[in-house]
């Protein structure tokens, strides 16, 4: 089998605006694959070129062997595409929309049912409603068996997740991982930083270009910095004053905590005595693990001074 | 309903937003059940909950956009069923489909909006000059908004949201799909307007952002499951993140759909 997806050199500009710019990008068959980026990235024109509903204006890409441009009609057999909004026909019922997306490609529900079963499962109990009428939650568990029906090799995800719920969105990916097993390549963006540790290979893209590609575990080991958490009672008078300390590179929100990227110079003792000196007497400041959103946040920076 | 009502309810001025037993029913189903909550001044106030728990159908009566089935609720000193135009022009608004006018100037968004609040065109001038060095946004007040980017477009709609200086300003998801750079400087502009003595009440489905709240609430099918400061809520439930303790109140939602 061969349900690669293999992108070289690819650029598309709206105008004035670079989505893609050269990018390239190889993804293994079977692979459960994330493009992690905010709005605007570039992630949607990617998807767009990927499902042959656009061409590119430089470079090429192909999908289980087959070119985006020249085997579209091939291509559209074999992949399954969950758009970012939701494209179902609303005024039809779960069972309609099911039964039209069967049709489209040719295939019986029944034939294909085991795959979709546990997506579908809690579907099943309102065969009836019209898609218009489900919650979001439900909209998307439809929208992802549709998708799946005709058993696509490979399946393009485009911010599956966003506007979901913590709970759900833990769902989804457990659906994911379900599908992966049974071989479909999955390539899923979101913009969600914790999503990025449930895929297995991923890459950072902004502004149309790729930061960074490899494993989620890889990627955090490229975070050699001198990190350091803050905490103090008055979290904004904190976040303020460090932020204007030579010594501090980056300062920034970290949940409970202020992540703080020192220099070589940055000495811990030395700061918090600064901070109780400036009126923080509660001034706290220990080593920090960083995560996928410090190297984002870290990687964006760069770009930035660059 | 008649004024006399207004004028014999003296809230503590330190709360604005007071709400009693507040319901909405749509037909048979209660999307917002008997809600109790305070929300003091100056305070960021975080309203979590899971798709579905009835967070906007709480927030659009909040806004006097939406009469209560039942209960009452009261919003920078007015009732929100009886005097919701007082409401209104006591708050203000963000969604994350941030509702600016993509055609007009970051300038023109802001004039309108300002207009429509009913500030004169002097307030209007010093308003803006006010917020657009607050934001730093000085340079770009000539650009349309359709061609800037989407953290540009948030300032902006903040800025629309908070130009007529409200009491209150009602976020709801701001940072949905930003960037975590750009999600991390809105979060400083809440911080700065809420040290200014501004009252935020914001919904997100970032859980680190919960941290960032004074208080939290955790909103399980139409009621107010949970309600303390981060601290509170992770010490109660035993979880080291607001991210787990979401987590642990939202599963114990029974309704679906």
């Amino acid at each position: 089998m061969n349900n690669t997806i293999e992108i070289n050199n690819l650029s598309k500009s709206y105008g004035k605006l670079v989505a893609l710019d050269d990018i390239s990008l190889s993804i293994k068959s079977g692979e459960l694959f994330g493009l992690l980026g905010p709005d605007g990235a570039g992630k949607t024109t990617l998807f767009k070129i990927l499902s042959t509903l656009m061409v590119p204006d430089k470079g090429s890409a192909s999908m289980c062997g087959l070119d985006v441009v020249k085997d579209y009609r091939q291509i559209r057999l074999r992949i399954g595409y969950m758009p970012e909004k939701f494209s179902l026909y609303q005024d039809m019922t779960v069972m309609e929309n099911l039964r039209f997306y069967a049709s489209l490609f040719g295939v019986s529900i029944k034939d294909n049912f085991d795959l979709i079963a546990p997506i579908f499962g809690q579907l099943e109990k309102f065969p009836n409603r019209f898609a218009g009428n489900l919650s979001g939650g439900m909209k998307q568990k439809l929208a992802l068996s549709c998708a799946l029906i005709h058993r696509p090799d490979i399946l393009l995800l485009d911010e599956p997740t966003t506007g979901v719920d913590a709970v759900s969105r833990d769902e989804f990916w457990q659906m994911l991982g379900g599908l992966k097993e049974k071989g479909i390549t999955i390539l899923v963006s979101t913009s969600y930083m914790d999503e990025a540790t449930r895929c297995e290979r991923l890459a950072m893209i902004n502004s149309g270009h790729i930061l960074k590609i490899g494993t989620p575990t890889e990627l955090v080991a490229e975070l050699d910095e001198n990190l350091y958490n803050a905490v103090a009672k008055d979290m904004f008078k904190l976040l303020t004053l460090l932020q204007k300390m030579p010594e501090v590179l980056n300062c920034y929100t970290f949940g409970a905590t202020l992540h703080v990227v020192g220099s070589n110079d940055f000495n811990p003792r030395k700061v918090t005595a600064q901070l109780v000196s400036e009126g923080i007497p509660d001034a706290k400041i220990y080593p920090a693990k960083g995560d996928i959103e410090d190297l984002f946040i870290k990687l964006m920076e760069n770009t930035a001074n660059e | 309903m008649n004024k006399a009502t207004t004028e014999i309810y003296k809230p503590d001025p330190d709360i604005v937003i007071s709400a009693k037993d507040l319901t909405k029913c749509f037909g048979s189903f209660t999307a917002v059940d008997h809600i109790t909550f305070e929300v003091k001044k100056g305070e960021i106030f975080g309203f979590l909950g899971a798709n579905g728990a009835g967070k906007t159908t709480a927030i659009r009566m909040l806004c006097g956009l939406s009469k209560p089935t039942a209960g009452e609720a009261w919003v920078a000193g007015y009732n929100v069923e009886t005097d919701p135009e007082q409401v209104k022009s006591r708050i203000g608004y963000m969604s994350q489909s941030f509702s600016l006018y993509e055609v007009l100037t970051v300038s023109q968004n802001i004039e309108l909006f300002a207009t429509i609040y009913g500030m004169t065109p002097q307030a209007i001038k010093q308003g803006m000059d006010q917020i657009f060095q607050a934001l730093d946004m000085v340079k770009e007040k000539n650009t349309v908004v359709k061609s800037m980017p989407i953290g540009w477009k948030q300032k902006v709609a903040f800025a629309a949201a908070t130009i007529h200086n409200p009491e209150i300003v009602f976020l709801d998801e701001p940072t949905g799909g930003v960037d975590p750079v750009t999600r991390r400087k809105f979060w400083e502009q809440i911080y700065r307007v809420s040290s200014e003595g501004m009252t935020v009440f914001v919904t997100t489905h970032y859980l680190d952002e919960a941290e960032y709240c004074n208080r939290v609430s955790i909103m399980v099918d139409g009621k107010i499951a949970a309600l303390d400061t981060p601290a509170g809520l992770k010490k109660d439930y035993d979880c080291q993140t607001m991210d787990e303790v979401f987590r642990k109140i939202a599963l114990t939602a029974k309704r679906t759909d």
